[in-house]
């Protein structure tokens, strides 16, 4: 056997030793994802096995060096672990902006102490993270901030607000853009900086949203302090950071637009609710919707598939995250509005126990933000002009 | 399979690129129309095209061909949707290549590939009754007659059909109109008796004929495959035509956008740049985004082609309903964006909109297509 074959073995042995039973169906609603950190209720005792096991080896963050407590795998053992999850089905252990987003951006631009600091407890799911971009005055013109860090000596007083910071109430430490140099240009007096939620001074208070869910909230920072030793990369060049941390937030909501493997497809599921005749589908101008829809779901998917294949063969342009991000994002809410028209009057239910709880016209609403949050579709359109197509 | 070409499909590429941009420019299809060419396409070019080896890329080597693949004759084949160069190469070197290798005997294979592969003989493919695109709605018939048979009946839409030496004829030998079964392939001389060749004046300036059959009298041996049982051997040779035509229009929807987005740079009103307005950068970049996708639903569709894929119909009429779609969209961007000079015929640019609409209709546009899709989905 050759290394990767032992390696496909010992990891299919050890999955089936340590992946509990309930943790091998896919994840049903966003409520049924483990996000861990200090204040996590764990839904099972399984859960929080699968979690822990994961992390202890490391394979939360699978590819991350060993070093940190990550798995240390190379990218084809990293492709056969994710092989071997999805054989018997296993969901994520762990979902995570630490894993996601602040995690990569300390590999990258981190100082060694950081990294020490922060990824170890990322990688076993102790420590939830949050990103502190937005403000109620720099939307779409992030560089725009207000948020101030004021140097004081050895620590900074962060005073402003962020708005958008995903389940600020349940994490645990705030990623966080702070302007530090007010004189200069915008993007250049801008640092990414870290601090505990518990800091004194740092409330964080959910928003509602239009689905009824509050997945976001606002966040007040008045007089908060914020340590210099918890500056990522150099003081005054945040900007930097924050728009590579931008071009994986756009590839991560732009795999929004990608149907999971082995769930129903839309055509299946209109079929089944309006019927089928003589092999077609008995409403033809939802069918005609459907399928249109399908076909560029799959063009969608085939096309984040070749991006993917070019980048690994030395070819990518590295700049399509803006176009994934753009066409996944309205593929997402072309595709709950036609799962609107497909549940008819059941779509219109809010709550209760029939309709499965207004699962529909909730997911249906969020998918609105997916085109506004993570940059919206016109900044999308924007950078591809600019960066793509070279139109000033 | 990963999605990218292999070194030797890029210079494959690369190569038809620079001969197409040296021999066969958009002028050149320019002086065929001006010139109200007969064939619509110039010899010496196809003599050039076959001496590359490009009439023998889909054949086997077994029969003297190159065996290169359907990813590497897409590669030319997108070029040419640049260029907009017209050439024997779809109905002969794919749609007849394809033809006789699916359901040739070994005997038509030896002869009929060989000279295909050679550059001495050109085909076409007439299936087409009516003015959409039905496959199984074959009317014309091949009645058996001694040791042969007598077809009779009237094909539309046939490209190439006013030059090609010999035609593969769709015809029915039982079953009724609409059944797969009964469906027979015939290959019969242009120059038979009793067959009648309309050539007509297109919007794109290429050969298409209607032709007419009258008791045309041919061998046994003009059998393609076996009698009745010819449409899966139609059906896989319709697969790779639509593929090819997705090509083609994907090279038609990026040569549209390249020069567009050139003309935004270049062209200015109320003091500035046309491209600096973004009512425009918007519009060109989602033209761009859909391009992107377009790249890959075509090479997927010739990946499955190559790899004789089970989905590979699925994939293929994905392929050629997003090109029709998207060819759409480019060629009409491409003249709203150009504004007047757009419209004009001294401009290149209505060349590509006068290309992409027969390339989208010819065996099936995008309801075709989208309706085939929907049914191979299960609905």
């Amino acid at each position: 056997m050759t290394d990767l074959q032992t390696f496909r073995q010992e990891t299919r042995d050890w999955l089936e030793e340590n992946c509990p039973p309930t943790m091998r169906f896919p994840v049903t609603d966003s409520g049924d994802a483990c996000w861990g950190g200090r204040n996590w209720t764990f839904k099972s005792e399984e859960q929080k096995q699968w979690m822990e096991r994961m992390g202890a080896k490391g394979w939360t963050a699978p590819d991350w060096p060993a070093e940190f407590g990550g798995g240390g795998l190379n990218k084809a053992e990293t492709k056969i672990l994710k092989e071997e999850m999805a054989g018997i089905n296993a969901r994520s252990p762990l979902d995570s902006f630490g894993i996601w987003m602040i995690g990569p951006a300390l590999l990258k631009f981190g100082s060694e102490e950081l990294k020490q600091q922060h990824l170890p407890p990322i990688i076993r799911g102790e420590i939830r993270w949050c990103q502190g971009y937005s403000e109620p005055g720099a939307g779409s013109d992030l560089a725009g901030l207000q948020a101030k860090g004021e140097d004081r000596g050895d620590h900074f007083i962060a005073n402003g607000q962020k708005v958008w910071t995903s389940y600020a109430d349940k994490c645990d430490w705030m990623f966080c853009l702070l302007r530090t140099d007010f004189e200069a240009k915008k993007q250049m007096g801008i640092s990414l900086v870290l601090f505990d939620m518990a800091t004194p001074g740092v409330t964080p208070k959910p928003i509602k949203l239009i689905s009824g869910n509050s997945p976001f909230c606002e966040t007040f920072l008045d007089d908060v302090r914020v340590e210099k030793n918890q500056v990522v990369g150099d003081l005054n060049k945040g900007w930097t950071i924050a728009k590579y941390l931008l071009t994986h937030e756009r590839e991560m909501i732009g795999g929004f637009g990608l149907t999971d493997a082995g769930s129903e497809t839309l055509g299946q599921i209109a079929s089944k609710t309006v019927g089928v005749e003589q092999g077609r589908m008995n409403n033809p101008l939802l069918r005609a919707d459907v399928l249109k829809w399908e076909i560029d779901g799959a063009a969608f998917a085939l096309t984040a598939e070749r991006v993917t294949d070019e980048v690994k063969s030395g070819h990518g342009v590295g700049a399509t995250s803006a176009m994934l991000k753009y066409y996944g994002t309205e593929l997402n809410k072309r595709r709950f509005e036609l799962m609107m028209k497909i549940d008819g009057s059941d779509a219109m239910v809010w709550d209760g126990a029939n309709a499965n709880g207004g699962w529909t016209p909730r997911t249906w609403l969020r998918t609105k933000g997916n085109s506004i949050e993570g940059g919206t579709s016109e900044v999308q359109l924007n950078i591809i002009a600019k960066n793509i197509l070279g139109l000033g | 399979m990963a999605m990218v070409i292999n070194e030797e499909q890029q210079m494959l590429k690369e190569s038809a690129q620079g001969f197409l941009a040296e021999f066969a420019p958009i002028g050149e299809l320019r002086k065929q129309r001006d010139a109200a060419s007969e064939a619509g396409y110039a010899d010496n070019l196809w003599r050039q095209m076959t001496d590359m080896g490009w009439a023998a890329i889909l054949v086997p080597e077994a029969y003297g061909g190159l065996e290169f693949g359907y990813v590497g004759m897409g590669q030319i084949v997108e070029q040419t949707g640049r260029t907009l160069t017209a050439s024997p190469l779809f109905s002969t070197a794919i749609l007849g290549v394809t033809a006789i290798n699916q359901a040739g005997s070994e005997d038509q294979k030896t002869e009929l590939l060989a000279a295909i592969a050679g550059g001495e003989l050109t085909m076409a493919l007439a299936v087409d009754e009516k003015i959409h695109h039905a496959p199984t709605q074959i009317s014309m018939t091949a009645s058996a007659q001694g040791a042969g048979y007598v077809l009779n009946g009237s094909k539309r839409f046939v490209a190439d059909g006013s030059s090609a030496e010999k035609l593969i004829v769709v015809a029915r030998t039982g079953g009724e109109v609409g059944d797969m079964q009964g469906i027979s392939l015939f290959i019969v001389d242009r120059a038979a008796a009793g067959v009648e060749v309309e050539r007509t004046e297109m919007v794109d300036t290429r050969n298409y004929a209607n032709i007419n059959f009258n008791h045309v009298e041919v061998a046994e041996t003009a059998l393609l495959g076996e009698e009745g049982k010819g449409f899966p051997a139609l059906s896989a040779t319709l697969d790779a035509g639509n593929a090819f035509l997705a090509a083609e229009m994907l090279g038609i929807a990026q040569q549209t956008f390249d020069v567009t987005l050139q003309y935004l740079k270049e062209r200015k009103q109320f003091g500035v740049l046309i491209g600096s307005f973004q009512a425009l950068q918007h519009r060109a970049a989602h033209w761009w985004s859909e391009i992107e996708l377009c790249k890959s639903v075509v090479l997927k569709a010739l990946q499955a082609l190559d790899a004789g894929d089970a989905k590979s119909p699925v994939s293929v009429s994905i392929a050629k309903a997003k090109l029709c779609e998207v060819a759409e969209l480019a060629t009409n961007e491409a003249i709203q964006m150009h504004g007047g000079i757009g419209m004009t015929d001294e401009y290149d640019v209505g060349f590509y909109i006068k290309r992409a609409r027969p390339a989208a209709m010819q065996f099936g546009d995008y309801s075709y297509h989208g309706d085939r899709f929907a049914l191979l989905s299960g609905y």
